[in-house]
This record gives C-alpha cells, structure tokens and sequence, in this order.
C-alpha cells in the first residue's frame, strides 16, 4: 500500500517537495542560493531562463508548481522580467498551497532576498510535515517514459521491458505516458491502428507528420552521433526501439505538455509545436520532455538509456532502466534496473518488465531512486506555442 | 509489432522472420559462422553488441527490414555476413550525422 501526500485539489503526491522557482534567468542564482541549504532535504529548484512571456512556459511552471509532488512553492523574480508572476502566484494560492513571491529589485538585492527565502523555507518546511497523507492505489499514478543516450540496446532491452511495464500499470487503472513523436518517425501506422478511435488513430498520424516536418526543417532529428556509435543508423532504426516503449495497449488519447490524463490509460504527448516551424528545437536536451512529461502529471518517470545517461528531474523521481549490459558495470551506481540482463538469456523481458512495474510502487511508497538519492534535479523550459487539442485526441472524454 | 525473440545463446537476435539483418547481443569477431533461417552466414568483420550485419544479399536500393519494420535502404549491395551501418544503408525520411572527421557533423550519403 502506498500512502501519497493528500493536496487541497484531491490529487496524491508520492513526495512533498517545496519548489524554488525563478521567473527569469537573472533570479537564477539567488533562487538556487536559497535552496541549497535544504538540497537533500526536498528543496527543489526549477524555473523559466526566457525574460519575454510565453504561454507555454507560464502553463509549464503552473502545472509543476502546483504538481501533486508539490507541497509549496517560493517564487523568485528580479522584478522587470515579462513573466506573468502575479497570475501564477494567484494559481499556486488557489491551489491551497503555501507560497510567496520574493522580487530582488524590492527586497534590496542578492543578499536580503535569499535571507527572506530562506526564513520563509525554514518555517514551511515545518508546515509541510503537516500535510495529510491518504493512501494511494495504483490507478491513481500517471507514470512517463522517456529514453536519452540511446543505443542499439535501448529497443532491445530497456525499452520494451518499460512496454512490458506499462501494460501492467495500463492493466491495473494507471495512466500511462509515452512521448518523443519525432521519435516516433515511421512508427505512425502502426501507432494509429493501436488508438481507441479511427479519429485519434488520424490525430497521431498527423502529430508524427507535423514532427518530421518540424525535424526536417530544422535540418536534425532526434538522432544524436553517439546514437551511431551505439549502432543505430537511422532515425526509422531508432524509432522502431523507441516505439517500444509504449507496450501493447490500446492508445486512449494525446496530451500535450501539461495537460494531465483524466483517467488511466495509455496516452501520446505531442512536444512538437504547432504553427509554423519557429521556436527551434523542440527538444534541445532529454530533460525538456522529461519537465514536459511531469507537467502532465507524471509522479515519476521511466528513463531507459543504453550509452549512459545519468539525469534526474526536479518534481518527480526519474527511474534510469540501463540497457546495455556492459554500461550497466561500469555505470551502476546511476542505474536502477539491469534491463540488458535480457541480451543474454539471464532474464526476460517479462522478469524485467515485472521488475519494473515493482520498483515504480517501491519509489512512489518512499524509497528514493538512483538519481534522486544522487541529488540529480535537472530541468529545462522552452519557449513554444501549442494550440488547444481537438476533440479527437480525448475520445474517452467525450 | 512483433514480440521480442529471445536469444538463443549463440549472440545473435533475429528481431522477427523475414528480417534482413540481425542484431549482435555479443561481440562477434570477423570470421566467426552462424546458422541463420537454415544458412550458414560468416562474418565478414567484428560486430560490436546491438550492431547488425545481413543475414542474405541486399541489393542497392532495397529496403532493410529489422523487427519486421522498413529502418532503411541499402546504399550499395550488401554482401551476406556484410556489417550493416552508415557505410551501406541510409534513412527513407531524414539524412543521418555522425562525429566523424574529428567533430564535425558529417552528412551520411542519401539513398542512392
């Protein structure tokens, strides 16, 4: 039994961490100053680099700061940034959570701002143990995947067993995300036939269209060198190992960054904006879409990784499932589960999927994975644009 | 999709029937044989693990099947035992670029 932390919303976190959240990349600093006394202790720091508004960014660092993982959140602006910080302090209060909008121009600068964060931490940290807990059942999680520092292994391994456990998780109520739609390239037939509804099976047919166009404009894909390196040599090669993250459950909807499931289910999020190619790339590193995955309302996140990726994320705990047998020796101490154990006959695909699925209720129950025991908290926000989905990408809300 | 076939021992996957090339779930060394759909095939190089060679001839211009799924078309004809990479195969939809020649981006040649 998992017991979460019960938010004012009804949602359940399976942490109770307090954000430090700058609104521009000149309040970086100080935000970070006022969380690293309290940096193993659920401090967190994420925030938007970008000084000119954006409607996405603003959704993005609405949705993680009143994320079910999320217990408080201390706002830091220089004061002159664009970003909308009165209406997002206004959310995360309507949220029922603790906050507080520190400006650096109105406070006296570097020194008095981070002495009035971190009082306010102090004593929020104390209220913060007070938060109700409620127990959580499976098909209450939203869980994400994602790989980074993929190999050829990654669609050997790790990929598919993350598939395996999320038919599991699928099967017991829980929603399910998968993503990386540029990933996804030459996979969109076969995709549209595993969707709930013909009218969403053509909604994913044209996310992954709109990808290639974005990736293709853009002059890359997703494909990295070391993706070569690991033996992979195209970006159809790569998307079909990709593709098995998404298990063999019927497809139940497409969300985009921040929108959260209403249910359980297996769910596609689109990350590639829409409009005109314009905001460069979509995905300039793994840990935007892992940001863009939690803002959907993942609790945590399955991250496979052949090559070796050591990355973690603010908000919810990532599960890094190595592929490759010989990066896992050298490389354990970053890694949760042996997934490449598959490539020579010492467990298959179902051990590890089980394993897995195991592991997910033991992080969500407490225990801290690799990356989050290791401090790792990267993240990133980009500017983007998303129009409104359709109704065909949520045929079950209709 | 079809379902992951597990190894049978010998280092070798073949992902689903029909499949062009296999993949190496070991390291292979250059001469090592294999029985593959009732041949013999001999490595015509060292295959590193997760990398594939072909498992029949492959014309110049035919689509390379793996996990019975389209990831690619041959660049020249490919020999059977043949190491299978950027050399030989490019993608249908984007051009592929590796860090070769120190550290720049070297743009594969397109299909042929």
């Amino acid at each position: 039994m998992i017991t979460g932390y019960l938010r004012g919303d009804g949602r359940k976190g399976i942490r109770n961490n307090i954000l430090v959240v700058y609104l521009v990349e000149c309040a970086h600093h100080v935000a970070r100053e006022i969380a690293y006394p309290w940096r193993h202790a659920g401090a967190q720091v994420l925030g938007f680099s970008g000084c000119y508004p954006n409607a996405h960014a603003h959704k993005m660092l609405e949705r993680l700061c009143t994320h079910p993982n999320v217990g408080a959140a201390l706002l830091v602006s220089l004061g002159c940034e664009g970003f909308n910080k009165g209406e997002l302090a206004e959310a995360v209060r309507r949220s029922g959570r603790p906050t507080k909008l520190a400006v650096i121009q109105d406070s006296g600068g570097t020194r008095k701002t981070i002495a009035e964060g971190q009082t306010w931490i102090e004593q929020t940290l104390k209220q913060l143990e007070r938060t109700p807990r409620s127990p959580l059942a499976v098909n209450e999680l939203v869980v994400g995947t994602k790989c980074g520092g993929s190999d050829a292994t990654s669609g050997l391994t790790a990929n598919p067993a993350m598939g395996r456990a999320f038919d599991f998780l699928v099967e017991q109520g829980a929603a399910c995300i998968f993503e990386e739609t540029g990933e996804l390239i030459g996979m969109e037939n076969w995709m549209a036939e595993r969707a709930a509804t013909p009218e969403l099976g053509r909604e994913i047919i044209q996310t992954v269209a709109k990808a290639a166009k974005y990736y293709a404009t853009m002059g890359h894909a997703s494909f990295a060198p070391g993706n070569a390196d690991g033996g992979l040599t195209t970006i159809e090669e790569k998307s079909l190992g990709a593709y098995a993250k998404s298990g063999q459950s019927v497809i139940s909807g497409i969300l985009k960054p921040g929108d959260a499931p209403l249910r359980g289910g297996l769910y596609l999020m689109d990350m590639i904006p829409d409009g005109e190619v314009r905001w460069g790339f979509p995905n300039i590193n793994d840990n935007v879409e892992v940001a863009e995955l939690i803002a959907c309302g993942s609790h945590l996140v399955l991250f496979s990784t052949g090559r070796g990726s050591v990355v973690g994320s603010a908000v919810s705990p990532v599960l890094k499932i190595c592929a490759n047998p010989k990066t896992y020796q050298r490389m354990s101490d970053d890694m949760d589960v042996d997934a490449g154990r598959i490539l020579d006959g010492r467990a298959t695909l179902d051990d590890v999927g089980r394993e897995i699925y195991e592991l997910v209720l033991a992080v969500a129950g407490g225990e801290p994975s690799k990356s989050e025991a290791l401090g790792h908290q990267e993240f990133q926000v980009l500017y983007k644009s998303f129009e409104p989905l359709g109704p065909a990408c949520f045929p079950s809300a209709a | 999709m079809p379902h992951f076939q597990e190894t049978d021992g010998s280092g070798v996957l073949l992902l689903a029937a029909g499949d062009t090339v296999a993949v190496a779930s070991c390291q292979l060394s250059a001469g090592a044989s294999r029985e593959i759909n009732a041949t013999t095939i001999v490595l015509q190089a060292n295959v590193d693990v997760g990398h594939k060679f072909a498992v029949r001839k492959i014309k110049a211009g035919e689509r390379i099947v793996k996990y019975g799924a389209p990831i690619g078309v041959a660049t020249r004809d490919i020999e059977a035992g043949e190491y299978v990479h950027t050399h030989n195969m490019a993608s249908e939809y984007l051009p592929t670029y590796t860090l070769e020649q120190g550290h720049t981006f070297v743009r594969e040649a397109d299909p042929g």
